[in-house]
């Protein structure tokens, strides 16, 4: 699904990743882990055409990233949910708006069931939040507004970016359990976290591998937690 | 280009869902509705007067006989060297087309309203008169005033009708400076919807951010706020069009004396004319809004 072969990058200074390697297999679930300012957030940009590799390739459902024109990013981005670091939503768009945004931008909100939506919005527990706007939600409450977005276009790939971020335990673990729940019925799953707890948690719930950007290398983790 | 009006028809008919995604109203918007309103009330003067000058420039134009007379009044035994002097003379004068002598019977057809057809014209002393028709560039009237005074003194050039010729030539110049005025009018709004729609993006750099993330293509991002703009500057130009037509039709009309000043306005079928200014005002935000939307979207990964 997603492939990283010798991959590099650098924002313009010294490497930030170096030689980085790494195959997501359909269905597999993965975390990214490492201290902060390591490169999490840089790895997940790769990932989804936001940046293109210095050197290696990143290759997305059999494509070249740094081969895509413009509109073959967009495309792209379609077919892979993101839940980014900052959220981004917006204001003046109301809380099940910007969970449509994908379908809007992709002309296929005319085909999509309204009450399919409906029951996106129960999922991530925000029913009662549905006409509210972004601006008014909790820290948990946007995490899963943009979880109910990433995956509303049925993505075979869902990258979250510090899902848990700023949110108390109660509500990471509700949102830890979304996250094995759409892997369970087979998406293929990278989670981004410095949370350690996070993954001793999910450990015992799923089937996961740990890996850890350490000295600008990907390496296998796990074992340790 | 099939493409483009496809494009213009859509945003005319607007997109009321995917249009949600620009943020409503904003100062900018405003500003281009404002400025699209005025410049279409400029266009209508600009417009008015470029045809009112045509108009003029035309009827001159035609009115302007292209011919004068040159009459001879000389003893009867010089009258036929004197009349071979002049023809001499205009055969080597630049911007002549054509001279000719008329003549006894059309001199007597000429005078006959005068003395009726039995008065015995070819006894009177009166003079020889020649046709002369210019050619497009004319001649020059006080060189060959000139030349018949050293040539022939008994010939007296008349061209009452050839002064009219500079004015012909400046109203035909203002219909141009109408038209140039219109232009630059045009061009003027295009900059104007150019800075607005650069600076509404800038402030919306955040929803552009993130519509592209969840995947939207550059075309609907600029269509979004295309429309928006065109819609704007549709409307301004309309509004603006409006007021100037309405304050053309409700100038005094006079006939005579001041005819140009009171005739600034439109005739007849002319009066659609001006309704292009509201599409054209259309077309221009289009291109402004999509080009500066586009120039933006490509520093976005
Ligand atoms: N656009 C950028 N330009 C320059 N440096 C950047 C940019 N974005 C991130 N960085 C730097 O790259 C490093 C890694 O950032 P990031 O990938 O966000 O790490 P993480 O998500 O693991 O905390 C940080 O030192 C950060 O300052
Ligand atoms: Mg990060």
């Amino acid at each position: 699904m997603i492939e990283l072969e010798n991959v590099a990058y650098s924002y313009g200074g010294g490497e930030l990743l170096s030689n980085v390697s790494l195959k997501l297999a359909a269905g597999s679930f993965h975390f990214l882990t490492g201290p902060s300012g390591a490169g999490k957030t840089t790895f997940m940009k790769l990932c989804y055409g936001e940046l293109v590799a210095t050197a290696g390739n990143v290759r997305v459902f059999g494509k070249d990233t740094r081969e895509m024109d413009r509109d073959h990013v967009a495309d792209m981005r379609q077919n892979i949910g993101v839940v980014h670091q900052d959220c981004q939503f917006l204001d003046h768009l109301s809380v099940t708006e910007n969970v449509t945004l994908p379908l809007l931008v992709s002309e296929k909100g005319s085909t999509y069931n309204p009450q399919d939506l409906v029951s996106l919005i129960n999922w991530v527990g925000l029913g009662k939040r549905a006409n509210a706007s972004p601006a008014e939600l909790s820290g948990g409450e946007r995490q899963r507004a943009a979880l109910a977005r990433a995956v509303v276009t049925s993505p075979e790939i869902v990258l979250a970016d510090e899902p848990t971020g700023n949110i108390d335990w109660e509500m990471s673990q509700r949102l830890l359990s979304l996250l094995i729940e759409l892997n369970k019925s087979g998406k293929t799953i990278l989670v981004a976290t410095h949370d350690l707890n996070l993954i001793r948690a999910a450990k015992s719930q799923v089937q996961a591998r740990v890996l850890r950007i350490a000295n600008r290398r990907l390496q296998l983790a796990g074992a340790e937690l | 280009m099939k493409a483009f009006w496809e494009n213009f028809v859509g945003l005319l008919r607007g997109d009321a869902s995917s249009d949600r995604v620009v943020p409503p109203s904003g100062f900018t918007f405003n500003l281009t509705a404002f400025s699209a309103g005025i410049m279409a009330f400029l266009a209508v003067f600009a417009m008015a007067f470029s045809l009112a000058s045509g108009r003029l420039a035309d009827r001159w134009g035609n009115e302007l006989a292209r011919s004068s007379t040159i009459r001879i009044s000389a003893p009867a035994d010089q009258m036929a060297a004197q009349t071979k002097a002049v023809m001499d003379v205009l055969a080597t004068t630049s911007g002549i087309a054509f001279a000719r002598e008329l003549t006894a019977e059309e001199q007597q057809s000429l005078l006959e309203p005068f003395f009726g057809p039995d008065v015995p014209v070819g006894d009177l002393p009166i003079p020889q008169l020649i046709d002369v028709i210019e050619d497009d560039t004319g001649f020059d009237a006080t060189g060959l005033r000139q030349r018949l005074a050293a040539e022939a003194p008994a010939a007296v050039l008349d061209d009452h009708t050839r002064w009219r010729r500079p004015l012909v030539r400046a109203a035909s110049r203002l219909r141009s400076l109408g038209m140039l005025s219109f232009v630059l009018i045009g061009a003027a709004l295009a900059a104007m919807v150019t800075l607005a729609a650069t600076a509404a993006l800038s402030a919306n750099f955040q929803v552009i951010k993130v519509l592209r993330l969840v995947g939207a293509r550059d075309v609907f991002i600029a269509g979004a706020f295309v429309r928006r703009f065109s819609l704007r500057a549709v409307m301004g130009a309309f509004a603006g069009t409006f007021v100037g037509m309405g304050v053309l039709a409700l100038m005094p009309s006079t006939q005579g004396a001041g005819e140009f000043l009171t005739n600034l306005g439109f005739v007849g079928a002319e009066w659609l004319w001006p309704l292009l200014i509201p599409v054209l005002s259309g077309a221009v935000g289009y291109v402004a809004t999509r080009m500066a939307a586009l120039r933006m979207l490509r520093r976005l990964h």
